[in-house]
C-alpha cells in the first residue's frame, strides 16, 4: 500500500489542485476514485465531517479541504515550494487563494447558474469585476507565483481549463481574452504547463458532463 | 536594526480584530491600534484593503495584510517566539481545518440565529450541532493548542463573549454546558488567562451595542 492516497474525482478542479501539487513535488500517490452517491465507507471514516472529497490520506493520516491540503503537502515536502518564503508574501498568496474560492468561484456559479435573466446580468457583472481584481493583482507576471507555478495558479485550476469547458457547455462567453487579455494569457501558459496537462480531464468529456449537470442535452 | 512599525487598525466591537489583538498579545509585539469609527470607513482603510473595505487590516512596516486568521497565520510566521501553530504538519493542517469549519460552519449560524426573527430557535440548534463538533478537536487537552494557547483557541475563543450576547439578546442557547461540557470548560478556562482576558472590551457596551444590532437586523422595537 502506498504511503499516499487521494480520494478525488476525475472531473472536480478540487481534487485536480492536489494532483498538480504531488505531481510538482513528485510525490507517488494512489488517486482512488469516489462515486459521490455512494460514498465509501473510507471516504466517510476519513472525512467524518465533510464528506467531501479531496482527502488526502498520509500514513494514515486524513486531511481534508483543498487549500488545507495544499499547505500540508508544501509542509511535508520541500521540493518545488509552492508558497515564497518570506512571509508577507505567502500571507498574499494566501490572501488571493482564499479571494479566488471565496469570491470568483462563488460569482462564476452563480452567473452560470443563473435561471432569470436580470439576475444573471448583475451576476455576470459582478464576476467580471472579481476577475477584472484578480487580473489586476497577475500585473505582467507569467505565473501568479512568478516564474513558476505556486499557490495561487494552482487554486485559480478552475479558471485555467474548467470555465473554458463550462462556457462551451453552456455557449456563454463571460472570461474572453478580449475582456481578460492577461488572465487569458495567463490560463493558456498554464494548461500548457506539462504537469498540469498530464493531470487535466479530457475535456470533451467534462463538457459533456456540464451540459448534462446544467440539464441541457448533450 | 531598523526600527519596526506595526499597526492595527480595527473596531473595538469586532471579534475579528480582537483575535489579531491576541496574537500580538501572546507574542509580545508592540503595535499601534487606530480605532476605525464604523461605519464610516476612513481613507486609510480603503487604502489598506482595497478588495474588501474590512477591518482587521494589519500593517507591518508600511505593508498592509488582510483577513484576521491570514494575519495570525502572518504574525506566526513573522514573529517566531511563542509559537501559535503547532510545528508538525498534521497538526497545523488540523488547526486550520478546525478554524475553517468554525468560521464557516458554526459562525455563520450563530449570526443567523441573531438576525432571524421566527427561526433563531432553529439556527441555534443547527449552531449547538456545529459547536458541539468542536469538542473533538479538544481531545482531553485543556486547550486546542495543548498545554498552552494556540492558533485555533484564540481562532475561536471569541464565541465565548458573543455566544453568550447572542443567547441573552436572541433568547437562545448556543453553549450549552450539559451537552457541551468540554467546550465549556475550555472557554472558562480561556476567557481567564490574564492576556486573553485583558483584551476584551466591556461586557455592557457589547451588549448595548448588539442590541442596537439586533433591532436593526430583526426590524424590532425592544
Amino acid at each position: 500500500m502506498t504511503e499516499v492516497q487521494l480520494f478525488g474525482l476525475w472531473g472536480s478542479f478540487f481534487s485536480h489542485r492536489i494532483e498538480i501539487a504531488l505531481k510538482l513535488k513528485g510525490v507517488e500517490y494512489e488517486f482512488i476514485e469516489e462515486d459521490l452517491s455512494n460514498k465509501s465507507p473510507l471516504l466517510l471514516q476519513y472525512n467524518s465531517i465533510h464528506k467531501k472529497v479531496p482527502v488526502l490520506v498520509h500514513k494514515g493520516n486524513p486531511i481534508a479541504e483543498s487549500r488545507v491540503i495544499l499547505e500540508y503537502i508544501d509542509d511535508t515536502w520541500k521540493g518545488h515550494p509552492i508558497l515564497p518564503e518570506n512571509p508577507h508574501e505567502r500571507a498574499n498568496a494566501r490572501f488571493w487563494a482564499q479571494f479566488i474560492d471565496e469570491k470568483c468561484r462563488v460569482a462564476l456559479r452563480n452567473a452560470y447558474g443563473c435561471q432569470e435573466k436580470e439576475r444573471e446580468e448583475e451576476a455576470t457583472r459582478e464576476a467580471c469585476e472579481l476577475l477584472k481584481t484578480l487580473e489586476n493583482e497577475l500585473k505582467n507576471r507569467r505565473f501568479f507565483g512568478g516564474d513558476k507555478i505556486g499557490l495561487v495558479d494552482i487554486v485559480a485550476n478552475f479558471i485555467g481549463f474548467w470555465l473554458g469547458a463550462i462556457q462551451e457547455a453552456l455557449e456563454v462567453k463571460l472570461f474572453t481574452e478580449d475582456r481578460f487579455p492577461k488572465l487569458y494569457r495567463w490560463s493558456e501558459e498554464f494548461v500548457n504547463c506539462s504537469i498540469i496537462k498530464e493531470s487535466l480531464p479530457p475535456r470533451d468529456k467534462l463538457i459533456s458532463f456540464m451540459r448534462r449537470r446544467y440539464g441541457l442535452s448533450s | 536594526m531598523a526600527e519596526e512599525s506595526v499597526k492595527l487598525l480595527g473596531y473595538w466591537a469586532s471579534p475579528f480584530a480582537l483575535r489579531v489583538k491576541w496574537a500580538l498579545k501572546l507574542k509580545g509585539v508592540h503595535y499601534e491600534y487606530v480605532e476605525e469609527n464604523l461605519p464610516n470607513k476612513s481613507p486609510l482603510l480603503l487604502r489598506y484593503n482595497p478588495v474588501y473595505k474590512k477591518i482587521p487590516v494589519l500593517v507591518h512596516n508600511g505593508k498592509p495584510l488582510a483577513e484576521s486568521l491570514l494575519i495570525i497565520e502572518y504574525i506566526d510566521e513573522a514573529w517566531k517566539q511563542n509559537p501559535l501553530l503547532p510545528d508538525d504538519p498534521y497538526e497545523r493542517a488540523n488547526a486550520r481545518l478546525w478554524a475553517k469549519f468554525f468560521d464557516e460552519k458554526c459562525v455563520p449560524e450563530v449570526m443567523g440565529a441573531f438576525a432571524s426573527k421566527g427561526e433563531e430557535q432553529e439556527k441555534a440548534a443547527k449552531a449547538r450541532e456545529n459547536l458541539k463538533m468542536l469538542e473533538r478537536a479538544l481531545e482531553g487537552k485543556p486547550f486546542f493548542g495543548g498545554d498552552k494557547i494556540g492558533f485555533l483557541d484564540i481562532a475561536v475563543g471569541w464565541i465565548g463573549i458573543w455566544g453568550r450576547i447572542v443567547e441573552e439578546i436572541a433568547g437562545v442557547s448556543l453553549i450549552d454546558a450539559e451537552t457541551m461540557p468540554l467546550l465549556t470548560a475550555w472557554l472558562n478556562n480561556f476567557l481567564e488567562v490574564p492576556v486573553i482576558k485583558a483584551c476584551i472590551p466591556s461586557w455592557h457596551e457589547l451588549l448595548e451595542h448588539n442590541k442596537g444590532f439586533h433591532k436593526i437586523l430583526t426590524g424590532s422595537s425592544t
